[in-house]
């Protein structure tokens, strides 16, 4: 099995031996033991396992590793190309001060919690691309991240208030 | 939260701390005769005898800082804030001073007279039963500290106060004493008896009744370790357990050998039965995988080979359930057979008044309706899943159980309570579902297999992390009961109801015997026969008792009103305010079990904590009518745009909702606007969980009214991720949904429950209003309806 270098949260790291069908978020949980991104489905369909690469939210469960990944060689990490630069919720910011998290604890959005790491990272994406969202834009860049405690009001209220919008 | 650094406390402030275990003293004292039971060697699991921990309840910090156990599991419902919060303000501290940490499985919380009820998450208990005796700890930790002060300074109690930031107060000779600096005077000071402690003036909480943000959401935003599944441990392994997809069946032989040599896998082993006594499945056999990493070892289960036993119960399915309830209600339609069960609850004389509107139709009205509701999951969205090690023949286990138990671990592990020793951790939701612990049961079992092989093999133990894929959690549930109910109900003339008859064709359903307009009719008629077979597993979910039958009750009540030409709302207050001489009470429901893992619903819908008081429910609707505007925009709506209300009573708690809603031509529906009144009570303990629980028990009832249903095909289910079994998301949301929390002269209660039930007809109402078309059947998607 391959050994790849993976850049995450601007740092390069390597897996060591996996699959190379493995997805992004085992390699993420149980090699890297990086928590945060979280499993809910293993199927793209519920969000929670939401992570950036190259600024682009996508679902950590169903994407290889070897897609994201460069086979290392030898004990040196590979060179990651930028486009596969991988952003973690761990790596918004270490101690709560993105726009977002702090929206977060000030409308207290989190019920069991266990979907925001994912809710959080699709509104990042969502923000860097649209820092001004209306709610229209806000559904539809959120409509793939489930809350089954059913959060959504304030989900959409601290994402308005990330962007400004009071 | 302030953060402590434990580096900061030197020897002499840790024995300080350690004696304040007399700390110990002011919990201790309360409950003698339950740490007399105390086995040893539990809750902190260093095998020592029932010494009191210096964290039992409350620590008091050198820095004057307080640690507060929240000792009650937390599936996002909110406790972790909730207890704390109500000691800490009887013990006056700011809530900037408080660190919450969390409880050990330990038996000094276990149920005592005016302290509290043991480490339970369900029926939405945790408010009523430990309201008073949380505030007691508080109180009488602030009692003591002010006797502490008085000691120090040789003057009387009743010159001292307490500032509200941790601090005792002397006005006439200006001095003030942190709690720390009186902390080492505690251990000689006397706990106040139950009786003697004196509790704050509501009008004085300071952190009770306010909006306190989640004591994790720190953690939360930056994806630190948390939940069940993030627990880790050195060399952890990561097990899978497939199950026979057919209740009830089990593995005859797998292909052992060739799984155990794909990449990662450490161990397969075939796992026996572990029935555990209230334990719905307990541990179900099938095959347990072990890998280095979770990936690896549900990727082998694509290789696996298993001859099943399939059982029984392969020869059910919905289809045939819903055929049978159809015979049963024809069977049924005038008197039940004898002998198939019990006697219906019988007020009055139903078929009296139907044959009399038959005989002269001018002097009433008929109703008749068909309703069915289906099995549902529970779907948190944390799968299923435990972490263990065993360890020289002990278990150290972290769970996310609602009802933590030793003995589901120990079951697992083949081992005495008394050699487990259990930590409780953060689950990703729980609605019911962790009432049952079989990935206790299971990872118990698990770990002391891959113990014994590895000992075998001169390696040492590890933990283990078993977790369950979405699908294990979607097809191995304890279901919400479905049901068919077959009513008949009258009128007269005026409008005035009359007669209400249901026929229940139970799948282990809740029967309505006791439910809202018993009492409020003459002439009432419940009746239940048994589908059978029927071996699915249910349990409680959510308001178990009437997450379902608020549907259908506020359902048919509303077709009702609707054929006697009234106003839904004002009928349903008309009806509340004709009690007719109450029945005595009605026989246990025909046929139903008590819903699995200790759920406290049934009849009414009291959830054990006291009878239907009309006027509560009079005061949601006219609460939740003003506040909608219901009398005066309900007549303006535009075509297609209609309002409907539903309310219930549901575990001691009173809520009623109002929403508007609109249908297009393509039965795409949209809800524009929902209204929720509620009445638990005189005191809210946190006032933005409270509003979180009800804006969430409204999503999770538009999840149920549209999409989720769990079908059986030959004795197994059908649905198995989120893909056929769609939650209610963002795009689905409406505009707004205003929450009012009305304030009533009764004890507080809780509201993880009672915010769900009516959410859902008042949906459907909405959408009867809209179109004129009634919905008698869950999920709506099977009429046609989908969301815009």
């Amino acid at each position: 099995m391959p050994n790849y270098t993976v850049r995450v949260n601007g740092r390069s790291v390597q897996t060591g031996e996996v699959p190379a069908e493995m997805p992004l978020l085992w390699v993420l949980r149980d090699t890297l033991n990086m928590k945060g991104t979280k499993f809910g489905c293993g199927i793209g369909a519920c969000g929670a396992c939401t992570v950036h690469l190259n600024g682009n939210a996508v679902r950590s469960c169903s994407t290889r590793i070897d897609a994201v990944g460069v086979v290392t060689t030898g004990t040196a990490a590979a060179t990651v190309p930028a486009n596969r630069a991988v952003v973690t919720i761990e790596g918004l910011s270490a101690d709560g001060s993105h726009a977002l998290q702090k929206a977060w604890m000030e409308v207290d959005v989190p019920q069991c919690g266990y979907c925001q790491a994912g809710q959080i990272m699709s509104a990042a994406a969502l923000l860097a691309r649209t820092p001004r969202p209306n709610d229209e834009q806000i559904a539809t860049a959120m409509n793939g991240n489930v809350c089954r405690c059913g959060t959504y009001l304030r989900i959409r209220q601290a994402i308005n208030i990330a962007a400004g919008r009071r | 939260m302030k953060k402590i650094n434990t580096k900061q406390i030197d020897r002499r402030s840790f024995l300080q701390a350690t004696a304040l275990a007399g700390g110990g003293v002011m919990v201790g004292l309360y409950a003698p005769e339950v740490l007399s039971q105390a086995p040893g060697g539990r809750g902190g699991g260093q095998g020592a005898p029932a010494a009191l921990n210096p964290s039992f309840y409350v620590t008091i910090n050198p820095d004057n800082t307080f640690r507060i156990v929240g000792k009650n599991p937390e599936t996002g419902q909110g406790i972790k804030n909730a207890l704390p919060m109500l000691i800490a303000d009887e013990m006056d501290v700011a809530w900037s001073q408080v660190q919450v940490a969390d409880a050990d499985l330990d038996p000094r919380y276990a149920s005592s007279a005016g302290i509290g009820a043991g480490q339970i998450e369900g029926g939405s208990t945790a408010i009523p039963q430990n309201y008073t005796g949380m505030r007691n700890v508080g109180a009488a930790a602030r009692m003591m500290l002010i006797s502490a002060a008085a000691q120090q300074w040789s003057v009387p109690e009743d010159q001292l106060t307490t500032t509200g930031n941790g601090s005792v107060r002397h006005a006439t000779s200006n001095r003030t004493a942190t709690y720390a600096s009186l902390a080492s005077r505690l251990p000689s000071i006397t706990a106040p008896a139950i009786a003697n402690v004196k509790l704050k003036n509501p009008a004085d909480f300071k952190i009770i009744g306010k909006d306190i943000g989640g004591v994790d959401n720190m953690k939360i935003v930056t994806g630190q370790p948390l939940f069940s599944v993030d627990q880790n441990f050195p060399g952890m392994l990561h097990a899978v357990l497939e199950k026979c997809p057919v209740f009830g069946g089990r593995p005859v032989s797998a292909n052992v050998d060739e799984i155990k040599r794909l990449p990662g896998i450490k161990h397969v082993f075939l796992v026996d039965r572990v029935a555990i006594q209230g334990q719905g499945q307990g541990l179900v056999p099938g095959v347990a995988i072990v890998a280095d990493n979770w990936w690896n070892a549900q990727n082998a289960r694509k290789s696996l080979k298993v001859v099943w036993e399939e059982g029984a119960v392969a020869t059910q399915s919905s289809i045939g359930y819903a055929t049978q309830a159809k015979d049963l209600a024809a069977a049924s339609a005038t008197a039940l057979p004898a002998g198939g069960g019990p006697a219906p609850t019988i007020v009055g004389d139903v078929d009296a008044v139907f044959a009399g509107i038959a005989a002269n139709p001018a002097s009433g009205k008929i109703v008749e309706a068909e309703y069915m509701i289906p099995l549902i999951a529970h779907a948190p969205l944390e799968p299923q899943n435990s972490t263990a090690i065993f360890k020289d023949g002990k278990l150290e286990i972290w769970s996310p159980s609602q009802i933590p138990a030793l003995a589901n671990a120990a079951q697992g592990a083949g081992i005495p309570n008394t050699d487990v020793t259990m930590h409780l951790v953060r689950a990703g939701g729980g609605f019911g579902r962790r009432l049952a612990s079989e990935y206790d049961t299971e990872v118990a079992k698990v770990a002391r297999l891959v113990t014994e092989e590895r000992a075998a093999a001169g390696l040492p133990a590890v933990a283990v992390n078993l977790l369950w894929s979405r699908e294990d959690d979607m097809q191995h549930d304890n279901y919400r009961p479905g049901g068919f109910h077959y009513f008949k109900a009258a009128v007269d003339s005026t409008g005035k109801l009359v007669a209400f008859r249901d026929f229940v064709a139970s799948v282990s359903s809740v029967s309505p015997a006791g439910e809202y307009p018993r009492g409020f009719v003459p002439n009432f008629w419940v009746g239940v026969r048994n589908v059978a077979p029927f071996n699915i597993p249910t349990g409680a979910l959510r308001a178990p008792g009437t997450n379902g039958v608020s549907f259908i009750m506020q359902g048919i009540m509303d077709e009702i009103a609707v054929a006697a030409g009234k106003d839904p709302l004002q009928w349903r207050i008309d009806v509340l305010n004709s009690p007719f001489t109450p029945p005595p009470p009605p026989a246990p429901p025909a046929g139903a079990p008590a819903p699995a893992g200790g759920g406290r619903g049934g009849p009414g819908g009291g959830g054990g904590a006291g009878g239907f008081n009309a006027s509560r429910a009079i005061g949601v609707l006219e609460a939740v009518r003003d506040m909608s505007n219901w009398n005066t925009a309900r007549a303006r709506l535009p075509r297609g745009t209609g309002m409907g209300v539903a309310f219930q009573f549901a575990h001691a708690g009173y809520v009623a909702y109002v929403v508007e809603a609109s249908v297009d031509a393509n039965k795409k529906i949209k809800i524009n606007r929902a209204w929720a009144a509620i009445d638990i009570g005189r005191q809210v303990v946190n006032t933005s969980m409270a509003r979180n629980l009800v804006e969430g028990g409204f999503v999770e009832g538009m999840s149920h009214t549209m999409a989720w249903e769990i079908t059986i095909d030959k004795g197994r289910v059908t649905q198995g991720n989120f893909a056929q079994y769609v939650p209610a998301r963002m795009g689905n949301m409406p505009a707004t949904l205003e929450v009012k929390f009305l304030q009533t002269d009764n004890n507080p209660t809780g509201l993880g429950e009672p915010s769900l039930p009516p959410a859902v007809p008042a949906i459907v109402n909405a959408i009867a209003h809209a179109t004129g078309v009634r919905i008698r059947s869950l999920p709506i998607k099977n009429s046609g309806y989908s969301w815009t």
